[in-house]
């Protein structure tokens, strides 16, 4: 059974997203990491780069699989996690304290798209 | 098998070299040539001997397994017997010292052995002309969506961009089919991995280039309802491409020409015994029926009209140029030699060979193993797991305990269709006893599995390494030899 | 009569049958719609017999004409030492799979590290794959990989030095993948600088493919190249002979991003074009973006040093319709050809064969001038290659030739024939040619 954390906004592609103000946070959510299995490498956007909800930023590499990151919400790149460069493993060990990228939200109301902690737990038990 | 952990720099040591070349009496010098245009030092490529090369490679050769060494039942890569006799047509100084751009009159040896494969393979095939152009299976596709493409391009029916795949598909087919500007459009199979006629329907418009498809399909099986799919996609205007992988079963008894199909390729190293090279060279001829014989991809063999053959390296409607020269040549004398070795009454038993073999091995364990489509296969088929999964013992240790056994192990974990996949394909070139002991090994670990379930996870115990680290080699990439710094 | 590669004796088919529940081996075909069937005579010769093989394949291979080759043009005479064939011949090598099941492969994976290692050291760049089908489609794959590391960006700009194959398979993969390809014209047989400078200004260019050794055998002068293509934030990739690069200024040493070539020069016989091998090597920041099969060093369960198939989530088997190449296998048989000969060779085997190439090639050249028959072309440094400028009827001379046991003198250009002199090549047999030229002169057979 994997984790889900309140408070946070969730993807059908098994993202997450927090949000700090005008600002977001967005990583990938427990089930995405254990489907995925020991992640070897995070490929990242560039900061300004600009996301478009729905749209590629990225990719998530295992030993076995790879899997693009899709944008939950739009925005513009303010920071990147340094750190999965050298520690990608970060994304299994501790999937919603690791944040990929940090982006100023461009149309907050794309929110509203998103689904809540509860209904993302449900939405994933129905892919079983 | 022994561990020998050398690597070919570590014999080497300073001022020893291992081919001596002829006395230089020439009067110019590589010193003439200025300087910026040279490079600054040396390459660091080892200093070794002769006898110290020659013992070093028989050393890793000694680590390898192959077809030679025993059974080798990959599934869907047709491991069969690679005879010898070919590679020793193929290695006849007249062929291996003839440059590919010499004119053609003093290369009509080589222009026949196309000339005489291409007729073989229309014989065995039901496809009216060839290219060998395309240098391994995933080139041949590539090559045949090209084909396909321009086929329709020229028609100026631009808008068949999609071609449909099934979601069984081996990964090639899409990957294929992105790289030639395709999009790919997926159709379910049904849990026995056979195309739903019904799910096709609806797929098919003014938008769909064409279809690709393997028969027998990925879990072996034969696609029963081929005419009236094929009758579907042209109907639409699309066009029916063959994926030859798994040729095999269908060899000597049933021809892709003569299930509908307009474009196929072949795997020489698969179908028609040319040894698979740890990985290459291959050689992944297309096929195509006759309208789209203009279609094909250039340089080709072409009659010169005086009873001899002469190369034709333009033609209009072409898919273009996809190699460098016509592809892997002594791959093509190799399958010609296999062809003409088996003869037009042999070839007719090697096909159903294949699949009793393929049925008998299925048989014999299929109560230690589960089957999830329990019916006749062609060539391969496909267990999921242990028939009893309470030990948690995954394909994986399954596969690594094998080669204990001395046999290689199968395919695992493909296709996708199923968690603990098990992909079996006994050649036709394998004995009864050969499989007997096979069936027996693997029956004996399904019993492990109930025994001694640590045992088989930490698998193989018995060769040279033991379940190397991928995560690690995939976290820390190291991809080349560095020399190592003593510690002061 | 038994045939040699079917064990089953008819004994074996019942038992087996009987196994299977089936009464023939029609049966197991009861799933084939009789249609399908093929009922006819196979269009095929009768079975031949070993003896019958050698004799027909004997027979085909002597139909082709023995030639002293003096032309390269992407494939070179280089010679081969006894050692390798025998090597790589062994049926362990020979006769295994992709090496999958590491345990069992290691002495693929090993010498898949080794080729790697070696690329890197003659490429000067940090990695390498396990290799390509051949130097054109190796070329084709590094322009779509340049694509892939710029993302967003659509052109590939191609100098029109490069061999015309090589150019003609990456106009072929652009057509299909929606490349827009731009050509960076020729000045005085070399790439222009300055037309590379207005092709880039034109904006969206992803990667830049300029050959080392060009289509003339000239060494191309790339001074100023990578500072040109990195200030527009492209990539500088150079298609380069990798036996040159023992001696030649290195893709590294130009500031190239991604090296690209064939491995044929490393040895690997002529084979009427194949099978050859293709390398692809590039900077450790495009590592993730390298198509095919890598072979990395790592450890097993017992801490041993061991080799595994590794990055292969790049690989399209597992990212499937996003895929930027379609590549699933290596050359891999050739490139344990290439590391027997690299071992063989050594640095300094590699700068005698650079040298005596150098030389014959000279002095081909000079005595061809000397005949009075030939002009020079370019007057640029050359390695083993040249083209000269002939007022001769070209397709009568190269006959002329040919009939007289040389393959030399290939139009590569209107009035342009090139040569290459390789160290297999004697003085005697350099005479020989430069004798027959001058015989048909005296004769009058050349107009």
């Amino acid at each position: 059974m994997s984790q889900t954390v309140k408070g946070l906004y969730y993807s059908q592609t098994h993202e997450w997203v927090k949000v700090e103000g005008d600002e977001a946070l967005i990583g990938i959510t427990d089930y995405a990491q254990h489907a995925l299995g020991s992640i070897v490498y995070v490929d990242m956007p560039e900061e300004d780069d600009e996301l478009a909800a729905g749209g590629d930023f990225g990719a998530v590499e295992s030993v076995k699989a790879a899997s693009d990151l899709i944008a939950p919400v739009g925005g513009t790149v303010l920071a990147v996690n340094g750190d999965l460069e050298d520690s990608p493993a970060l994304l299994n060990t501790d999937p919603f304290g690791t944040w990929i990228v940090r982006v100023k939200l461009s149309d907050s109301s794309e929110l509203e798209m998103l689904m809540t902690a509860s209904e993302y737990a449900a939405f994933c038990e129905s892919l079983k | 098998m022994k561990y020998y952990d050398k690597l070919i720099f570590e014999l080497s040591k300073e001022g020893r070299q291992g081919c001596s070349l002829p006395a230089n009496g020439w009067p110019g010098d590589l010193g003439d040539i200025p300087q910026n245009l040279r490079r600054q030092n040396r390459p660091a490529l080892p200093q070794v001997s002769e006898p110290d090369v020659v013992r070093h490679y028989t050393c890793l050769s000694g680590m390898n397994f192959g077809v030679d060494n025993g059974f080798y039942p990959l599934g869907s890569c047709t491991m069969k017997y690679n005879p010898r006799i070919n590679e020793q047509v193929a290695s006849l100084p007249g062929f291996s010292s003839a440059h590919p751009l010499q004119p053609d009159s003093s290369v009509q040896g080589c222009l026949q052995v196309y000339h005489e494969l291409a007729r073989a393979l229309s014989a065995i095939t039901g496809m009216a002309e060839f290219t060998f152009a395309p240098c391994a299976g995933a080139h041949g596709e590539l090559t045949g969506l090209m084909i396909m493409r321009k086929y329709h391009i020229s028609r100026n029916d631009l808008r068949r961009t999609k071609v449909i795949v099934p979601d069984s598909a081996h990964g090639t087919n899409p990957a294929s089919a992105a790289v030639c500007g395709l999009q790919v459009v997926q159709v379910k199979s049904r849990p026995d991995g056979t195309i739903d006629v019904n799910d096709l329907k609806p797929l098919l418009d003014d938008t769909v280039a064409g279809i690709m498809m393997t028969n027998p399909n990925t879990l072996g099986l034969f696609e029963t309802e081929i005419s009236e799919i094929a009758e579907l996609v042209h109907a639409c205007g699309g066009l029916l491409y063959y994926d030859g992988a798994n040729m095999n079963p269908l060899l000597g008894k049933v021809r892709p020409g003569d299930m509908g199909f307009d474009i196929m390729h072949l795997n020489l190293h698969k179908t028609f015994s040319t040894p698979h090279g740890g990985g290459g060279p291959g050689s992944g001829p297309v096929g195509v029926r006759a309208s789209l014989a203009e279609y094909l991809p250039c340089p080709r063999v072409l009659p010169d009209g005086k009873g001899g053959f002469r190369i034709g390296r333009e033609g209009e409607l072409s898919a273009g140029r996809v190699s460098g020269f016509m592809g892997n040549f002594s791959v093509m004398v190799k399958a010609l030699a296999y062809i003409w070795t088996l003869g037009k009454e042999n070839i007719r038993m090697a096909g159903p060979l294949s699949v009793l073999n393929a049925n008998y091995v299925k048989e014999s364990l299929k109560d230690n193993y589960r089957l999830p489509v329990d019916r006749l296969c062609k060539h391969e088929f496909v267990f999921d797991g242990l028939a009893d999964a309470s030990s948690g013992i995954t394909a994986l240790d399954v596969a690594k305990r094998l080669l204990d056994y001395g046999f290689h192990a199968p395919t695992i974990y493909f296709p996708l269709l199923f968690h603990q996949s098990i992909m079996i394909e006994p050649a036709e070139t394998e004995s009864k006893e050969t499989l007997d002991g096979f069936i027996e090994a693997m029956r004996q670990i399904a019993q492990e599995a109930a025994s001694d379930p640590q045992m088989l996870r930490s698998a193989p115990h018995n060769t040279p390494v033991r379940r190397p680290d991928e995560t690690l080699a995939a976290t820390r990439p190291v991809l080349r030899y560095v020399p190592e710094v003593p510690d002061e | 009569m038994a045939f040699a590669y079917f064990p089953h004796t008819e004994e074996d088919i019942r038992q087996m049958l009987g196994k299977i529940g089936a009464s023939s081996l029609d049966e197991l075909y009861s799933d084939v719609s009789p249609e399908f069937i093929f009922k006819g005579e196979f269009d095929l010769p009768e079975a031949m017999s070993e003896m019958d093989i050698r004799r027909r394949f004997s027979e085909m291979a002597g139909r082709n004409r023995s030639l002293t080759v003096f032309c390269g043009c992407g494939a070179y005479d280089h010679y081969s030492p006894a050692v390798i064939a025998p090597l790589i011949s062994r049926a362990e090598f020979l006769t295994a799979y992709t090496p999958y099941q590491a345990e069992v492969s290691q002495g693929t994976l090993r010498y898949i590290f080794e080729y790697q290692s070696m690329i890197t050291m003659l490429t000067g760049l940090d990695c390498a794959n396990a290799s390509m089908y051949d130097g054109a489609t190796a070329a084709a794959e590094a322009m779509m990989m340049s694509l892939a590391c710029t993302r967003k960006k659509r052109r590939v700009l191609l100098s029109m030095t490069l061999l015309p194959q090589v150019i003609e398979v990456a106009e072929t993969y652009a057509g299909y993948h929606g490349v827009e390809l731009g050509y960076v014209p020729e000045d005085n047989g070399g790439t222009s600088l300055d037309g590379l400078r207005e092709q880039l200004a034109e904006g969206d260019v992803a990667g830049v493919l300029v050959p080392s050794l060009n289509r003339y055998g000239i060494i191309e002068d790339l001074e100023g190249f990578a500072d040109a293509v990195h200030a527009q934030k492209a990539l500088l990739m150079v298609y380069a002979d990798p036996s040159s690069l023992a001696v030649l200024r290195t893709p590294g040493e130009w500031g190239a991003d991604i090296a690209c070539g064939d491995c044929q020069s490393l040895g690997l016989p002529l084979s009427f074009g194949g099978p050859y091998a293709g390398y692809l090597a590039c900077r450790q920041e495009f590592v993730r973006k390298l198509p095919g099969r890598i072979a990395g060093q790592t450890v097993d369960m017992d801490g041993r040093r061991s080799f595994v198939l590794t990055l292969q989530a790049r690989e399209q088997h597992i990212r499937r319709e996003k895929a930027t190449s379609n590549i699933c296998s290596n050359q891999s048989l050739m490139a344990l050809y290439v590391t027997i000969y690299l071992s063989l060779m050594g640095p300094e085997g590699m700068r005698e064969v650079n040298s005596l190439s150098y030389g014959g090639a000279h002095y081909l050249h000079d005595r061809l001038l000397g005949t009075g028959l030939f002009d020079e072309a370019f007057a640029r440094p050359f390695l083993k290659e040249f083209v000269l400028k002939t007022g001769l009827p070209v397709k009568k001379l190269q006959q002329t030739l040919c009939d007289n046991g040389f393959f030399a003198a290939l139009e590569v250009g209107e009035g342009l024939v090139s040569f290459c002199v390789t160290e297999k090549r004697t003085k005697e047999e350099i005479d020989a040619l430069v004798s027959c030229v001058e015989a048909m002169k005296q004769h009058g057979n050349l107009t």
